[in-house]
């Protein structure tokens, strides 16, 4: 086995000073500061060379609320091993007071009271004042901006625009280069369309021509940059032919292709590259396998899974990144070059508080211009929500009970299946649900709300089939984001067990009466990955409901019965 | 170039997607082939000789993007002289009805022993091949390639 020494960098200025002791509320009050953007900014130079990275964007072009997940269990290898720490583990961890800004930006519990002191995060202005400091700080040809992907998926406007918004504004943030995932649900030839015409590279070592096996994108990319050429080697989420749907792009595969990443390096190397960066959307417990195999990377600058780490993942002789989601963070690593090999890195992670930094002017008035079209349906109040709801989580998630509860009414199903998707914002008790929050959590090219008949078994073999994507040991063998949401029906699993035997005690909720194999249950469910799907898109859906019901309550979810951990 | 000998069955089993939610492969009731249907096959060729280890690389996808087409890579190592060569490669799938998936066969002249076709897989599986040199020996390698439903991926 290899070994797989991590060790956490210290932080720079942002982390807390005070260690976790386990603050009470009364201590709550004490630790909470606000960050300003001075704090947020403060970086002690080193070498010559800056690269910031953003990732997992969704789209999301204005602050709002993300709430990271209460519950993201390892398996194999990476139980409890970061990025697989929530809350008090990982605030310990990472050495994060509780009640601080960081452990609002990071971590879960007490997400409604630490949300009323710090605000919203994102926004892409303020991401564009961090970015324009720096460059005013290290100079312009010293800085290099990485896209990890999942940029122009996510919103409204985005899926209105086929991307083009969050393409204007990642070109006028002047980004380098971009990977890609949900991109390619747009379809083949709009992402090759935008590849062609836009002003950074699309980079892809690991999408291939099914016809030919040759390169559809530019594998990698030699940045020089402080006078040190930087290679950076483009990788697709290897599981998206499967993950979504393949006939959107048929004539492309993926794959993980790690021999061909070991020549990519080797090439870039004898072309003189002194920092070699895997710019990667394969997740994090992937990229984690990948360094301890892979010879002369020296960072990964991971995505996918939407983790958020203040500190580096050390492995071998590779350093793994975790930049968050959402316009969240923006992470920094500036890098000395000595005798033509990285000699040192400086990391930190910038937590994007909105209300810390100034929004930049143009950023801010190009925002307002790709909007415009689509502001005023984007305001409407459909409803407002008594509840917290929240996305992230491996079994379920408030937003996800609400859209299963709006697939069982409006649909007059037995069982509703959405999927275990990690985007889509937060909303506070109290919060108007507007058309921008319900398309937030919904909006993407493949929507339609189906309706038909399932047998007992099926339905079981369905969550067995998508428990082993997220719970086989090898990281290499998952596939798929969280658990699917399952409305209606209640289940135990064994995250512990091999495939086929994780999942017990299915049971109808409504009945109490356990979920008979041979009898077929009417079930609706959204984005299916056959083409064809009939149905209404799902906003509309979840529209209709968040409008019926006015005020929607959610109530706590025990549904699922967790073991194995 | 290796030549395909007049193969052994391919036979597939998808069933057509039986559920709109996601890209099914279930609701098959064929009889598939197991672990001890692909030995028999091997048996029948070679009898009780025994099989070692190394030599093949067989390179298949952790994970299929598409069961109908699963691209299947496998190069043997030799030098391909007429002292010392790859007689045949056999590729076997353990959980499609029909075990056998292609024989190739090689002379010295074919330069190296490798060869890449595209097999459908009906479900979660192994795939084993076998490689006879020109000295008698045997070797075996073999690989999990999983069928998975789509969809879900966040």
């Amino acid at each position: 086995m290899v070994s797989r020494r991590e060790f956490l960098q210290a932080t720079a200025a942002a982390a807390a000073i005070a260690a976790a002791s386990g603050l009470g509320p009364l201590g709550r009050a004490a630790a909470q500061q606000k960050l300003a953007q001075s704090d947020i900014l403060r970086f002690d130079p080193l070498g010559t060379l800056t690269i910031l990275h953003v990732t997992d964007i969704h789209a999301q072009l204005m602050p709002l609320h993300f709430r990271e997940p209460s519950i993201n269990l390892g398996v194999g290898p990476a139980r409890g091993q970061p990025p697989h720490l929530v809350d008090a583990e990982f605030r310990a961890h990472f050495k994060i007071a509780a009640g601080s800004a960081d452990a609002f930006a990071l971590t879960s519990d007490d997400f409604v009271a630490l949300a009323k002191t710090y605000g919203r995060m994102g926004g892409l202005d303020r991401v564009a004042t961090l970015v324009k400091a720096v460059r005013a700080e290290r100079g312009d040809d010293k800085v290099l901006l990485l896209d990890g992907g999942d940029t122009w998926q996510g919103s409204w406007s985005s899926l209105q625009t086929k991307g083009q918004d969050m393409v204007d504004v990642m070109s006028a943030l002047k980004t380098d280069a971009m990977v890609g995932h949900w991109e390619f649900t747009l379809g083949a030839e709009r992402v090759k369309e935008i590849a062609e015409s836009a002003p950074f590279a699309f980079l892809a070592q690991n999408i291939r021509d099914r016809e030919w096996n040759e390169p559809v994108f530019p594998p990698r990319k030699v940045f020089e940059k402080g006078g040190v050429k930087v290679a950076v080697i483009g990788q697709a989420l290897p599981r998206t032919a499967i993950a979504n749907p393949r006939w959107m792009f048929p004539d492309w595969e993926f794959g993980i292709r790690e021999e061909e990443i070991q020549k990519q390096v080797d090439e870039a190397r004898a072309e003189g590259a002194a920092a070699v960066v895997l710019l990667s959307h394969n997740g994090f417990d992937v990229d984690k396998k990948l360094a301890s195999r892979v010879k002369g990377l020296d960072i990964i600058l991971t995505a996918h899974t939407h983790d958020a780490m203040p500190g580096l993942i050390r492995v071998g002789d590779t350093v793994l990144v975790g930049s968050g989601s959402h316009g969240k963070f923006v992470s920094r690593l500036d890098i000395a070059i000595k005798d033509g090999k990285l000699a040192d890195i400086r990391f930190k992670l910038m937590p994007v508080f909105s209300d810390a930094i100034a929004p930049d002017a143009d950023m801010a008035a190009l925002i307002s211009k790709v909007r415009a079209p689509y502001a005023a349906d984007l305001a409407k109040e459909i409803g407002r929500t008594d509840s917290l709801l929240y996305r992230r989580g491996n079994f379920n998630g408030t937003f996800d009970d609400l859209i299963c509860e709006a697939m069982l009414e409006q649909r007059d199903a037995e069982i509703a299946l959405s999927p275990g998707f990690r985007w889509g914002g937060t909303l506070l008790p109290g919060d108007a649900i507007t058309w921008e929050a319900i398309t937030n959590a919904t909006a993407m090219t493949y929507p339609n709300c189906y309706r038909n008949e399932m047998t007992g078994a099926q339905l079981k073999e369905i969550l067995e089939d998508v428990a082993d994507n997220i719970f086989h040991p090898d990281p290499y063998f998952q596939g798929g984001g969280d658990m699917v949401r399952i409305g209606g029906m209640g289940y135990a699993i064994d995250v512990g067990k091999p495939m086929g035997s994780r999942i017990s005690g299915l049971t109808h909720l409504k009945s109490g009466q356990p979920i008979d194999a041979a009898r077929k249950y009417v079930v609706a469910g959204w984005a299916s990955v056959n083409e064809g799907t009939q149905g209404p898109p799902i906003w509309d859906v979840v529209r209709n409901h968040v409008a019926a019901r006015k005020t929607v309550s959610i109530r706590p979810n025990d549904a699922v019965k967790v073991s194995g951990a | 170039m290796p030549f395909q000998i007049a193969g052994l069955t391919r036979r597939s089993t998808l069933t057509a997607g039986a559920l709109a939610a996601f890209a099914s492969l279930l609701g098959s009731r064929l009889a598939f082939a197991d672990e001890k249907a692909v030995m028999a096959e091997i048996k029948k060729l070679y009898g009780d000789k025994p099989l070692g280890e190394g030599k093949i690389k067989l390179d298949v996808p952790e994970i299929a993007e598409n069961g109908l087409v699963v691209p299947v890579n496998v190069e043997v190592e030799s030098p391909m002289t007429e002292a010392d060569y790859v007689k045949a490669v056999h590729i076997y799938a353990d959980g499609n009805p029909q075990p056998g998936i292609v024989s190739y066969s090689f002379t010295p002249a074919c330069g190296k022993a490798s060869a890449a076709t595209r097999m459908r897989l009906a479900q979660t599986q192994n795939i084993v091949c076998v490689a006879e040199m020109s000295n008698g020996a045997l070797h075996m390698a073999k690989a999990n390639v999983k069928v998975t439903i789509g969809g879900c991926g966040g």
